[in-house]
């Protein structure tokens, strides 16, 4: 700061340390009520400091589950073929974890694989209607998924993808905002260095690989997190196409156990798969912050 | 090892204007060729149609004995410097050099070999491991080289390499390009718009003016004999003096226009073809108009210029419309409105026709 009044540092200070609680409050008591038993989260005052019985509720959850009709329910997942295979029994709750960790990390992966190819083609290569395809993706930026769901829901019905991981996955893999996003990198890499890989004799392809991929690594990096969040809090998508409880996400699982009927919630156990819900896409932001900073501080054009 | 040879060579972009009309010329094996001309005269676009970057739309370039006009880059055996040297970001200084090599598969010891030798060259030796960006502006430049190099191509292609450097790092990459190529006798092809590079790097000179080459010769030939208004006032600085003059004495001298009272004559060292009485632009050089009592220009100074080794004065001759410049060696005084009078030696009087702007031939 330009500036060195002690009272101005207090105040700017104490600014961020409100922001800060106000933000992190919700998410501390989350924490506090996943760490007690449900007597405790009944009673008032409800506790503000963490309570006992953190590593109770947690194996609960993912061993047991939270009990009711779907709740208690369990599932067994099969892993390997033939003479290699183990199952491993689980609760519900933790298959949902493991169905958002596939949907989001499809989603993820589908979005950046498909737009980084179609910015690539918009980019470099000269054809028919180029500009007119890279509007039609543009203007699909203007409709998100929950005007043109109806539709793609008829859509995935008649093609039997309900109840299916791809069903999940690919009608949410088409990014207008990522190719965007690679279109506009693209264009910002310096004429000459395609230039100087064709002289090196690096065909498209070559190009590709070796050269735009590597350098869209932070890119990279920073869709993936946006995407990997936005797949991981998909709600409406997988509560439409899913029937099947083996198909449930994490967040569809949370939102529904809140909602029982005629039984008083366990607040405990509803904290700890509330949890346990935030945990990955924190992990994401955490691993992927240093990418993201490595990608600040170096220029690499 | 080739030569390069353009037949006709002309370019029209995908707007249907054409920036190049028509380029005619042969270079030698081993010859060192710089194209000069002002900013959009069509100097990158003439060397990227011989890298094969820009389509040939007129006439025909052979590299060597081959006609090159549907060959892709990799397949000329030609090399290229970037004017922002384009090094892969994410590549190290040795994956740099490396990388042309690795796509046309050359085997990986051989590659090491000539990565090493290259590197030995460039003194790039402890560079090796490092990212372009932690390089500096002249280790960036060498590297651009040095990838260059490794894949011994016919024919190196410069654009403008060594525009983003400081001065003083300029001379000396500059020495550095020419001493490389005197080495490795590769035919290269350098364009710029600097002329001391020009000048001192180039054994023939192309000088581009709106897509023509104006004048093709050795830098001295350029100097000494310039083709024409547009060349005489592009090589040399400060730039040429042009008067408007008359051919007199049956093709031996030049009557000065509005020279007032006193005519001023200049004698010529050959008579000239021009017919007697025919409007002529005569050329003088700052630095060839010398001090004389008596000369028979008069110079009506409006501004002194010292450069520390030698004085610039600008002004006027009597009343001509033109303003000149002189260059006179060491510190030179002189107040606005002071009169001085020069001469200047017949040999380096310049003739151009004042309507085609083309040299005049000596009688
Ligand atoms: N891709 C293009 N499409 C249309 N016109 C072009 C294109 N590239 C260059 N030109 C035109 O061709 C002419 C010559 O351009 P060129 O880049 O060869 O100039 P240059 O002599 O290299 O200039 P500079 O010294 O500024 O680099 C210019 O008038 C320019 O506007
Ligand atoms: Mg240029």
């Amino acid at each position: 700061m330009v500036e060195n009044r002690p009272w101005l540092t207090v105040l700017s200070h104490a600014v961020v340390l409100i922001g800060l609680v106000i933000i992190a409050f919700p998410v501390w008591m989350t924490f506090v009520a996943s760490t007690h038993d449900q007597q405790t989260m009944l009673r008032s005052p409800i506790p503000l400091l963490p309570g006992p019985h953190m590593v109770d509720n947690y194996v609960q959850i993912l061993t047991e589950g939270y009990g009711g009709r779907f709740g208690s329910s369990k599932h067994t997942l099969e892993l390997g073929w033939g003479p290699a295979k183990i199952s491993i029994t689980m609760s519900t709750i933790a298959m949902t974890m493991i169905n958002s960790m596939i949907m989001a990390l499809g989603i993820t992966i589908g979005k950046i694989a498909i737009s980084i190819i179609a910015a690539f083609a918009i980019v470099y290569f000269r054809f028919p209607f180029r500009m007119w395809f890279f509007w039609a993706i543009f203007i699909t930026l203007m409709l998100p998924v929950e005007v043109r769901i109806v539709p793609t829901y008829g859509v995935v019905a008649s093609l039997g993808m309900l109840d299916s991981y791809s069903g999940l996955i690919i009608p949410l893999i088409a990014s207008a905002t990522a190719t965007f996003l690679f279109r506009q990198f693209f264009m910002s890499v310096p004429d000459e260095l395609t230039e100087a890989a064709r002289v090196d004799g690096a065909g498209p392809m070559r190009f590709f690989w070796d050269i735009l991929l590597p350098m869209s690594r932070t890119t990279i990096a920073a869709l993936f997190v946006i995407q990997f969040i936005y797949g991981w809090n998909q709600y409406l998508w997988p509560l439409l196409i899913t029937t099947k409880e083996s198909f449930y996400t994490v967040v569809m699982a949370v939102s529904r156990q809140a909602n029982v009927v005629d039984s008083v919630p366990s607040w405990n156990l509803l904290m700890t798969m509330a949890m346990l819900a935030m945990l990955p896409p924190v992990l994401v932001v955490v691993f992927m912050q240093r990418q993201f900073v490595r990608g600040l501080v170096e220029t690499e054009k | 090892m080739a030569g390069v040879s353009f037949k006709d060579v002309r370019k029209t972009y995908d707007n249907k204007i054409e920036v190049i009309h028509g380029v005619d010329m042969t270079i030698a094996d081993g010859e060192f060729i710089v194209i000069v001309g002002p900013s959009g005269c069509g100097k990158s676009t003439l060397l990227r149609m011989v890298a094969g970057l820009e389509r040939i739309t007129g006439g025909e370039i052979s590299i060597g004995e081959r006609v090159v006009n549907e060959l892709e880059p990799k397949d000329r055996d030609i090399a290229m410097v970037f004017q922002n040297y384009a090094l892969y970001p994410h590549m190290t200084v040795y994956e740099n050099m490396a990388y042309g090599l690795k796509i046309a598969k050359v085997p990986k010891a051989e590659i090491d070999q000539r990565v090493r030798d290259a590197a030995k060259t460039l003194e790039l030796g402890q560079l090796l491991e490092r990212r372009p960006r932690q390089l500096s502006g002249g280790q960036r430049q060498r590297v651009a080289m040095g990838r260059a190099i490794v894949r011994k191509p016919a024919v190196f292609l410069f654009d403008e390499p060594l525009s983003n450097l400081d001065a003083k790092l300029r001379v000396q990459m500059r020495l550095e390009i020419k001493r490389l190529q005197r080495e490795l006798g590769v035919t290269s092809i350098y364009v710029t718009h600097d002329q001391v590079e020009a000048m001192t790097l180039a054994d023939r000179l192309i000088v581009m003016n709106a897509g023509i080459a104006d004048q093709i010769g050795t830098p001295m030939d350029v100097y000494d004999r310039p083709a024409s208004v547009f060349v005489a006032g592009f090589i040399g600085s400060p730039a040429m003096n042009f008067l408007a003059g008359r051919v007199a004495e049956g093709g031996r001298a030049i009557e000065l226009a509005g020279q007032g009272g006193a005519r001023a004559t200049l004698a010529l060292a050959r008579a000239t073809t021009a017919a007697a009485g025919a409007a002529v632009a005569v050329g003088l050089r700052p630095e060839h108009l010398a001090p004389a009592d008596g000369g028979p220009l008069e110079l009506t100074v409006e501004l002194a210029e010292p450069l520390g080794a030698d004085s610039l004065l600008h002004g006027r001759f009597g009343e001509s419309r033109e303003t000149v410049t002189v260059r006179l060696p060491g510190h030179v005084r002189a107040n606005p409105g002071e009169t001085r009078r020069f001469t200047v030696d017949p040999g380096h009087v310049h003739l151009f026709d004042s309507q085609t702007g083309k040299r005049l031939a000596d009688a």
